[in-house]
């Protein structure tokens, strides 16, 4: 692209207010369309399941109305799957976009370097040690993924923090968090495969609308933490120099935002399980989408969702068995990973 | 430390930590058929040692015996395949769990069971050591594509990727059959326990063939430590070298896979204290690492036994707890650039 050499910063200033305004536009565009995705998708999974339901008859179950059949179908069944789903969602595209951008680095997210394992271990420990539920599970996530990721952070501090180490210590830490699940499952005294699974691959089965309450409120507090932080979180992608030139307090904002994103992947984990790569695949995806150097984390969160929610739907009807939403998830991550890895080699650098 | 660690190798010498370790061995399996769940008295002992199954504790220890001898061996097998596969990718951290090859044996085996009505020890095996070969030439694969060869951090991610995914087609396959899912649950944690003698048996072929072939690639090895072109110029045939002893390292953890289940970190922790021990020389590294893997893996076994009583924690879950935070030590010991 050829532009004329601008001759004074007078010249500059409506160019470069226009250029931003068509950015602006673009990226709420962008945004616009993957929202009407996601509703779209929502009111095709309470509209289509084993059975269809009209579109009226829907509206009318969501309404209060009791229809007969239809109230259970969509009203118990539907319902309850499609908004854990998509909240859960929306918590892990949004953890797992920050923390890759705090850490600058793809492979970083919370599912691949323990924090989502350290919550699934507490969960897991309280529900089948404890006999706890409802929200002091996901308090006791939300302990069990801020612990993992102070320990996983000190032991990959050495002179500085070094991208390479932390996540190779944090594949160490959830191997050894696995296996504590792994353990806690076996001894649990009502052995249900169905509910294992949820704690191995994650799942949506079985929702119930209760369980969206505590999902809810760590979505609108930890979510806003870090959408009040946003700009913040993209200055902290140009390194942490540049970022403090620009005035970011890089300590206030580091912790912020780690509280922020253990807050988010925690109660969702609680909730449905660690769902395998959403966190890890969601920011990528919503980088692709939206072009490098934007700022990504609500259509990260968005794209989450749809994640979440497709795969879930994907599990339920179009394969030939019905399987958790963490394995359609996990088969999609994995060579998403080893591209990763090639593309590694290639440029030679992590990531 | 390592002043320390050179005098004392002056002082006891290889062959003295060799012998140290065939005690220590000795110890652990004296201690895995006394110690266990049940309390036995001596009398008992010596009346199952002789074939006595009358008492309950006549019975435990005759239950404890064959237990004992499959920790050994698959300990031996995963301390052996870890100091080769560190050798042959030269790599601190290269290990059977970490590499995604137990995680390529456990779907192999699963699949086999599910879909080809597979039923024998001895065919799960085949299918053990098919699917830990198909996930190592994978893995190594994928890691070493393009700049800067099969670095650990390479390697390890595509372990990682390659387990995550195999595990999800694990799930996958169980999901749809639920008259196996519970058997195939308790075996993908990594155990010993209900280890029967007839079922010891159709490891040994592949683990004799294994051991041997891993031990007799020890001086290659430490030619393939200077260099490709080095060891070339030495007169080793470096493919040849390194597919040996990968062959090696494959049968050793398909097999143990295919019969204990995935047991991780043995094969990556072993090989680091050895050679603390002895230094680098392959020809001692080897035949230490076998020995010690055996007692630690039965050191592992009767922890599992004791520290949860009357239950029993796995011992994959035991060896994970000890080698997380050796491989954290590991990875903390080395600069970042080597990695």
């Amino acid at each position: 692209m050829i532009v004329s050499p601008p001759r004074t910063h007078a010249d500059l200033i409506p160019q470069l207010s226009h250029q931003r305004r068509r950015r602006e536009r673009r990226r709420l565009q962008i945004v616009a369309a993957l929202a009407a995705l996601l509703i779209a998708g929502g009111v095709l999974t309470l509209m289509v399941g084993q059975s269809t339901t009209p579109l009226h008859v829907v509206l009318r179950v969501l309404s209060g109305e009791d229809v007969p059949g239809a109230s259970f179908t969509v009203g118990t069944l539907r319902l309850p799957r499609m908004t854990l789903a998509v909240l859960a969602g929306l918590s892990f595209g949004l953890g797992g976009a920050a923390c890759q951008t705090l850490l600058r680095n793809p492979l970083a997210s919370p599912d691949i370097i323990g924090i989502t394992a350290g919550s699934g271990a507490a969960a897991v420990l309280g529900i089948v040690m404890l006999q706890w539920s409802g929200a002091a599970i996901s308090v006791l996530a939300i302990v069990g993924g801020l612990g993992t990721a102070l320990l996983i952070h000190a032991l990959a501090w050495r002179d500085g923090l070094s991208g390479a180490r932390l996540i190779l210590i944090g594949i160490g830490i959830a191997a050894m968090l696995n296996s504590v699940t792994a353990y806690v499952l076996l001894q649990a005294p009502a052995w249900s495969l169905q509910e294992a699974l949820r704690w191995l691959t994650g799942s949506v089965n079985g929702a119930r609308l209760g369980q969206a309450l505590p999902l809810l409120t760590a979505l609108l507090t930890f979510g806003s933490l870090l959408l009040v932080r946003s700009r913040d979180i993209d200055a902290l992608r140009l390194g942490d120099d540049k970022a403090a030139a620009l005035g970011v307090r890089l300590g206030a904002v580091r912790l912020q935002v780690i509280i922020g994103i253990v807050g988010l992947i925690s109660t969702a984990t609680a909730a449905v399980g660690p769902i395998a790569f959403v966190s890890f695949l969601a920011g990528p995806i919503a980088a692709w989408i939206v072009g490098p150097g934007r700022p990504v984390l609500v259509p990260a969160a968005l794209v989450g969702a749809v994640l979440v929610l497709g795969g879930d739907y994907a599990g339920q009807f179009l394969l030939p068995n019905r399987y958790p939403v963490g394995v359609v998830t996990g088969a999609l991550g994995g060579p998403y990973l080893l591209y990763l890895i090639v593309r590694m080699n290639r440029t030679g650098r992590v990531a | 430390m390592t002043a320390i660690l050179h005098i004392r190798r002056v002082a006891i010498g290889r062959p003295g930590w060799l012998a140290l370790a065939l005690a220590a061995l000795c110890l652990t399996a004296v201690l895995s058929v006394t110690v266990g769940t049940r309390a036995v008295g001596w009398d008992d002992i010596g009346a199952a040692l002789t074939g006595g199954t009358e008492t309950i504790g006549q019975a435990a220890v005759a239950l404890r015996l064959p237990r004992t001898a499959l920790a050994a061996l698959a300990g031996a097998a995963l301390g052996l395949a870890g100091a080769v596969m560190q050798g042959v990718t030269r790599n601190p951290l290269a290990d059977p769990g970490l590499l995604g090859v137990n995680a390529g044996a456990a779907l192999a085996v699963v699949i086999a069971i599910a879909y080809f009505g597979i039923d024998t020890l001895g065919a799960y095996v085949w299918a053990g050591i098919g699917g830990a070969g198909a996930a190592s030439c994978f893995v190594y694969a994928v890691g070493s594509l393009g700049r800067g060869g099969a670095t650990p951090l390479k390697l390890t991610l595509a372990g990682a990727a390659t387990s995550i995914a195999a595990g999800s087609c694990v799930t996958a396959v169980i999901l749809g059959r639920n008259d196996i899912a519970g058997a195939v649950q308790s075996w993908q944690v990594g155990g010993v326990g209900g280890a029967t003698f007839t079922g010891v048996i159709p490891m040994l072929p592949f683990l004799l063939v294994g051991l041997v072939v891993g031990l007799l690639s020890a001086r290659h090895l430490n030619m393939l430590a200077l260099g490709d072109e080095t060891a070339s110029a030495f007169g080793v045939r470096v493919p040849l070298a390194r597919g040996a002893a990968l062959v090696s390292a494959v049968l050793l953890c398909g097999v143990t896979t295919a019969i204990c289940g995935p047991i991780g970190f043995v094969g990556l922790i072993v090989p680091h204290l050895c050679r603390l021990l002895v230094g680098v020389d392959h020809r001692w590294l080897l035949p230490l690492s076998a020995v010690t893997g055996a007692a630690l893996l039965i050191a592992a076994d009767v922890l599992g036994r004791v520290i949860a009583r009357p239950a029993e924690v796995d011992v994959g879950i035991v060896t994970a707890f000890i080698g997380a935070p050796v491989f954290i030590w590991i990875v903390r010991r080395r600069q970042v650039r080597d990695l």
